[in-house]
């Protein structure tokens, strides 16, 4: 077996925004400070002239990215996602949302695997915040050529986008010849007991949880929904109407994240039982990430337990 | 200035003040003590000092205008209207179903709306991203923002001022629309922003200061901040809110309450009398 190669999406991010300085001479970099974790310090080596630090002022940071936009770039911003979604979401909702601009949210350090910061730096509201805002496009990429492809992707994309991802290092589960297609979820796996739709670093928990039900006789299809918002409704149809029960997997608070996103359409389009998995409406805490993503649930045995419930619930 | 363009500006800017009436009595809600403040600097801008093309609005090198303090929509709404970029029928149509001219700038239905704006405190940061655009297509636009004295309250100003002048965004000149008045009171007794010119100094803007009112003062102003290098430039505009109509003047309570029809008729004929001396 070959080894497993992890790579955090951050990375992916940061290379990604170089392949695109590259390709297009439009594209604008902005940062508040943290491009050395961000990753858009790639950027800024390869293209000092077209990367801005605001400093440590978000909000500033996310206005002057949507006057960039409307002379004609293509311009990515970033921030940790508590800072990008959080801090600064009324700008985001009123200066890029509303206008419809072309800004990218290039939000870094989502979820609890934030890890030894705490609390007030794991972020697992971002996706419930950047939901609500009308014409937003969400997406959390799973592993490291997800992330690439979705960046690429969405440099061509016109409106606002907000990307989201990792600190962490995690496995990578696609071939490097993936095509990234924005608003459709991806089956990696089939089966008809029940679907396990997931998204993040909760994909490749998703498809550790499919071996160990298929060992007890279950037989699970896995989803990696890419894209939260326009969610794939046609995939989650099919999913609830063909196994019957479904278990989301997200690292983010269980309200207003992908698992609601899914059971809005599942209730509304063909009601069968919908568990998720996430953080438990609670906040984060210090330690490894790794450790911390066992303390709030978000493994590959939370999934198993819940994907067992869904179907006692049929 | 030259008389003969001071007097048609003041002609113009009469004609604004009628319109901002106009707007907010039909809509029966609106801005209207700000919108009468800030109308002689909007005509100066776009009938006098701003290169634009009211039958191109989206023309790439004109220059850009945001409105930070986008409560004062109608006045800008009257300016554009005034200035060809839509009829000025349309000013009747303010804060109606279905009108392109929402009770806050929308950039996405209003043809001349650079940038949507409404949440005090934000545009003042895309009027610097646009200058920064320039800067960087190496254009030769220039940008034009107004703030509200109460606005300059919230934090973000402050965020954009400093990253204005780190950049040496030279072609940007924010106002501040200095009528003391906000919502709950005066600006300085409900968080004093006082002194505003050492701020900006102190933020290292080139400051300039003028009365609001006059068009000599507010050309001599924006001719010397567009040949300022290095800075941006604020000018620090000493108005009266609700200036024209004599009941709303220097009035907090007219910050965002529409004129009855008694009060419709007086400001009108007060505007009437005074664009008849003008063109006398």
């Amino acid at each position: 077996m070959a080894d497993i190669i992890k790579v955090a999406t951050r990375d992916a991010y940061g290379k990604a925004l170089v392949e695109l300085g590259e390709m297009n001479d439009k594209v604008i970099v902005v940062d508040a400070d943290l491009a050395a974790a961000t990753k858009t310090g790639m950027f800024k080596k390869a293209f000092p002239e077209r990367f801005f630090d605001a400093g440590i002022a978000e909000c500033n940071m996310i206005g002057v990215a949507a006057g960039l936009a409307t002379t004609g770039y293509t311009v990515f911003a970033s921030s940790f996602a508590m800072f990008a979604a959080g801090r600064a979401f009324e700008q985001i909702r009123n200066t890029v949302g509303y206008p419809h601009l072309n800004v990218k949210i290039g939000a870094t350090h989502a979820g609890i695997s934030v890890g030894e910061d705490g609390a007030s730096h794991q972020c697992c509201e971002d996706i419930a915040l950047m939901r609500s805002i009308p014409g937003m496009v969400i997406i959390n990429p799973a592993d490291d050529v997800e992330a690439r492809a979705a960046v690429l992707a969405m440099a061509d994309y016109e409106g606002p986008a907000y990307l989201r991802f990792g600190r962490l290092a995690v496995p990578r589960i696609n071939p490097l010849d993936y095509k990234f297609e924005l608003g459709k979820g991806v089956q990696l796996c089939d089966g008809n007991d029940v679907t396990i739709i997931a998204t993040g670093l909760m994909v490749n928990e998703a498809l550790i949880a499919k071996e160990t039900l298929a060992n007890e006789g279950i037989n699970a299809r896995v989803i990696n929904m890419h894209t939260i918002k326009p969610i794939d409704r046609d995939i989650v149809i099919v999913a609830a109407k063909e196994t019957g029960a479904i278990v989301t997997a997200e690292e983010h608070n269980i309200i207003g994240g992908l698992g609601s996103a899914v059971a809005e359409v599942v209730c509304e389009c063909c009601p069968v039982p919908v568990m998720r998995v996430g953080v438990e409406d609670t906040f984060g805490a210090s330690g490894p990430a790794v450790e911390m993503l066992k303390i709030y649930g978000l493994t590959a045995e939370n999934i198993v337990e819940k994907a067992k419930a869904a179907i006692n619930a049929k | 200035m030259d008389a003969n363009i001071k007097k048609q500006l003041q002609i113009k800017a009469c004609k604004v003040r009628m319109g901002i009436i106009e707007g907010v009595y039909n809509a029966k809600s609106g801005h209207p003590g700000g919108s009468l403040s800030v109308a002689d600097i909007l005509t100066y801008l776009y009938f006098e000092h701003m290169n634009i093309d009211p039958k191109n609005p989206k023309w790439e090198d004109r220059d850009r205008f945001v409105l930070s303090k986008g409560h004062t929509a109608p006045a800008l709404y009257a300016v554009l209207a005034h200035r060809g970029f839509f009829p000025v029928e349309e000013l009747k149509t303010l804060r109606k179903p279905g009108s392109m001219l929402q009770g806050h700038p929308s950039m996405k239905l209003t043809p001349g709306i650079d940038m949507s704006t409404g949440s005090l405190g934000q545009g003042i940061s895309t009027a610097v991203g646009m200058a920064l655009g320039a800067k960087l297509g190496e254009k030769p636009n220039r940008v034009f923002t107004v703030l509200g004295d109460g606005e300059i309250q919230e934090g973000q100003v402050w965020e954009a001022a400093m990253f204005a002048s780190a950049k040496g965004l030279d072609n940007l000149v924010a106002v501040v629309d200095n009528n003391n008045l906000q919502i709950d009171g005066s600006v300085s007794e409900v968080n004093s922003p006082y002194p505003i010119p050492e701020k900006f100094r102190a933020f290292g803007w080139n400051v300039i200061e003028i009365h609001a009112h006059s068009f000599d003062e507010i050309d001599a102003a924006f001719n010397a901040a567009a040949e300022f290098k290095g800075k941006p430039t604020a000018i620090i505009a000493k108005s009266v809110k609700g200036k024209g109509v004599s009941f709303m003047e220097d009035q907090c309570s007219w910050h965002g309450a529409a004129p009855n029809e008694e009060q419709y008729n007086q400001a009108m004929a007060e505007l009437q009398a005074a664009l008849a001396e003008l063109e006398a």
